[in-house]
């Protein structure tokens, strides 16, 4: 019986990570659906860009107050979480705060964790207000109704509790070794949770130990299951946003991809020598599909981009076409990709490794031409991202789709688009008149 | 502006004397044949007579760059264009280009060189901020002295190339009062015409993006817009006539700003 605890603990551990092992396994399966891209230049350049971005998080203080609340969150859980480590050594070996023996560094360290708790929880509180009661119009888009506005509160109340199990465990802690408690030996400091502590001073010493040890295991369940929510939530940024940022593009905006099966053909077209009635090449693959209709035509990149957007929605807020009410939100843009992502993992699950056509797609089913065709291509988008998302590059492959293997452009592109093949211009001038405005 | 003959030689002359030009001027189908665009393409070349450079255009040789097409999606076209291009700029062994649109000028320099066609690209203002640094070119008239003007941020030259200082260096050279809209630089609003949104109907929405963005250069109680590039300009021109507010401020390019302050 003297090891229930530990053994319990054991348990709780392994199935906490195993659980979240195993969606990691899916979410690495379904990313690697995408279409195989070089990202393999330049790594100097991609670590560079990881730790400033991801790291330094130099992309979210473009927006101050945003910025400022997340820095302390996020400083919060990555120094915190160091407390953690000592949690699992004390859960498996019945331990009690084994770290104790640093001394003063140790007190230094619970201190700052309680200091920069406090802070996450008015960082939290202020998070919740700005969603819920100041409603700043980029957490109310249409796109958010339903689970992704939840989504955002759940993540808020989680991190609430988990704050107030912390100082709640460290308040009792703190009374027990007041009151000279074996196995509560004087260690760490207490600067917030002391002013709680002050609320438990007429507890017994066995209710306190009670309310420890519950405060205690909850916290550590709580972290676990946090950790398994974040498949299933908005919140995989903390940990995507690393290989996300390394990804991301190191090209001028401005420059979009030529496609290599098009300069095959167009050389060949071009080329007088070529015989047309030749037999094609002894080449019998499938011909490649030009742009994207489905996620599966997308980069891996481009869907590691989808599970990697926490919706913080700055992108749409940027956007001119949204902005002028257009329909098109670069934000819902990522949120799609992920959806039919998801649908395409779990028709891939359900059917014992094999997907199965499900007559549904990215384009038409979840992503409308009329939103892909109210792009302005500004890249206002990409450059709000904190995280190196592109929405534009998803717009861009899916109007390939469109206009290359279904020649579905609107009939003023169209129009545009045969002029330049007629006389070299997107209006109907000939090619002849291009230096008429010198004598003008 | 005065009438004075442009000098405009043309590559095929330049290779018929013998002679290799420093630098394309690539005028880009705008600048060819849209009427206000024209007008920045003359006052482009103005400032290339006064300051003595050594160009040429390649005149019935240009043809589409094809940005258009690729950004509506069709790479084909795009690629067709690019390769007919390329051939002819590589026939003359062009080496340096100059243009004054930021779709041109994004897509010679970041499109063009993975199909062969690998060349030293700059836009007007940078080419013009080069002038005026190295000497070539002084900016001495008074005309737009204490004239409040706000620089529109042309997406293709801004984020696309993180180029903005080179326009904002050259007003500065013209001691007008240059004031910056709220959204500028990186957050610069798009004028609309983007992604080949030129030309087309906008989308079913609340307001065009052109006069939104006019509202913004507006709010900053402008004497003069200025951008640099022709489509910016049909949209913010658009946009000010929209607001009713074409007799008192003008919607003006980089190029014509210095052309003009300069008499040219």
């Amino acid at each position: 019986m003297e090891y229930l605890s530990n053994i319990l603990f054991a348990i709780v551990l392994v199935a906490g990570i195993g659980f979240f092992t195993k969606n990691v396994l899916r979410l690495s399966r379904n990313i690697k659906l995408g279409k195989d891209v070089d990202v393999s230049d330049n790594k100097p350049q991609r670590w560079k860009n990881m730790a400033k971005i991801a790291l330094g998080q130099t992309k979210m203080v473009v927006r101050p107050v945003a910025g400022f609340l997340h820095i302390i969150v996020y400083a919060g859980f990555i120094i915190i979480n160091l407390e953690v480590l000592e949690i699992i050594i004390d859960g498996l070996f019945g331990t009690h705060r084994i770290f104790a023996s640093l001394g003063s560094v140790y007190n230094l360290l619970i201190g700052s964790f309680e200091i920069l708790a406090l802070l996450v929880i008015v960082a939290v509180v202020i998070f919740w207000i700005r969603r819920n009661i100041i409603r700043i119009k980029r957490f109310v888009n249409p796109e958010m109704n339903g689970w992704p506005k939840n989504d955002g509160n759940i993540i808020l109340y989680i991190e609430l509790v988990l704050m107030t199990l912390f100082l709640t465990m460290n308040a009792a802690d703190y009374q027990l070794q007041l009151l000279d408690v074996p196995h509560y030996a004087k260690a760490g400091a207490f600067p917030v949770s002391q002013f709680i502590a002050s609320l438990f001073s007429d507890m017994s010493i066995s209710s306190l130990i009670v309310l420890e040890r519950t405060a205690w295991w909850l916290h550590i369940i709580g972290i676990l299951c946090f950790l398994n929510y974040l498949y299933y939530s908005k919140h995989l940024h903390i940990l995507l946003a690393f290989p996300n940022t390394y990804y991301g593009s190191l090209e001028p905006k401005g420059k979009l991809n030529n496609l290599e099966a098009i300069t095959k053909e167009v050389k060949l077209m071009m080329d007088p020598s070529a015989d047309p009635f030749a037999a094609p090449a002894e080449d019998d693959s499938v011909p490649e599909k030009f742009g994207a209709s489905d996620v599966k035509d997308l980069s891996w990149v481009q869907l590691l981009n989808a599970y990697t957007c926490t919706e913080c929605g700055r992108c749409t807020s940027s956007c001119p076409a949204n902005l002028t009410g257009k329909k098109l939100s670069p934000r819902k843009i990522m949120m799609d990709t992920r959806d039919r992502l998801e649908e395409v993992g779990k028709n891939i699950d359900a059917n014992k490794g094999v997907f199965v056509d499900d007559g549904r797609q990215l384009l038409g089913d979840y992503i409308t031409k009329e939103e892909l065709w109210a792009c302005t291509t500004c890249n206002a988008c990409v450059e709000e991202c904190p995280v190196s998302i592109s929405p534009l590059s998803i717009i861009q492959d899916m109007r390939r789709y469109l206009v290359m293997e279904q020649s579905a452009a609107p009939v003023e592109l169209n129009n545009m688009m045969s002029n330049i093949e007629n006389n070299g211009a997107p209006w109907p001038y000939n090619q002849m008149d291009r230096l008429n405005w010198v004598e003008e | 502006m005065s009438n004075d003959k442009l000098r405009v030689p043309t590559m095929g002359q330049c290779m018929a004397e013998g002679r290799k030009p420093e630098v394309l001027f690539w005028v880009g189908s705008a600048g060819s044949f849209d009427d206000r665009a024209k007008k920045i393409t003359r006052a482009f070349v103005k400032i290339l007579n006064k300051a003595n450079v050594d160009f040429a255009v390649l005149g019935t040789e240009e043809s589409c760059t094809g940005d258009v097409a690729k950004r509506a999606g069709n790479e084909f076209l795009f690629q067709m264009q690019a390769l007919m291009n390329i051939e002819v700029l590589n026939g003359y062994g062009i080496k340096k280009i100059v243009t004054c649109d930021p779709h041109s000028y994004n897509c010679l320099k970041n499109e063009y060189p993975g199909l062969g066609g690998v060349y030293d690209v700059i836009h007007h203002t940078q080419f013009i901020q080069d002038l005026i640094n190295s000497g070539k070119l002084n900016v001495t008239g008074s005309l737009y002295k204490g004239k409040r003007i706000t620089f529109h941020d042309p997406c293709y030259l801004g984020r696309a190339n993180n180029e903005y200082d080179a326009p904002r260096e050259v007003l500065k050279k013209t001691d007008a009062n240059i004031i910056e809209m709220k959204r500028n630089k990186q957050t610069a609003l798009c004028c609309g015409a983007g992604g080949a949104q030129m030309f087309k109907e906008p989308e079913k929405g609340d307001k065009d993006v052109n006069v939104l963005r006019t509202e913004d250069a507006l709010r900053t109680k402008p004497n003069i817009i200025a951008t640099g590039c022709p489509y910016c300009i049909t949209m913010m021109t658009d946009g000010v006539k929209n607001k009713e507010k074409e007799d008192i401020v003008k919607v003006m390019d980089i190029a014509e700003i210095i052309a003009t302050a300069e008499e040219l």
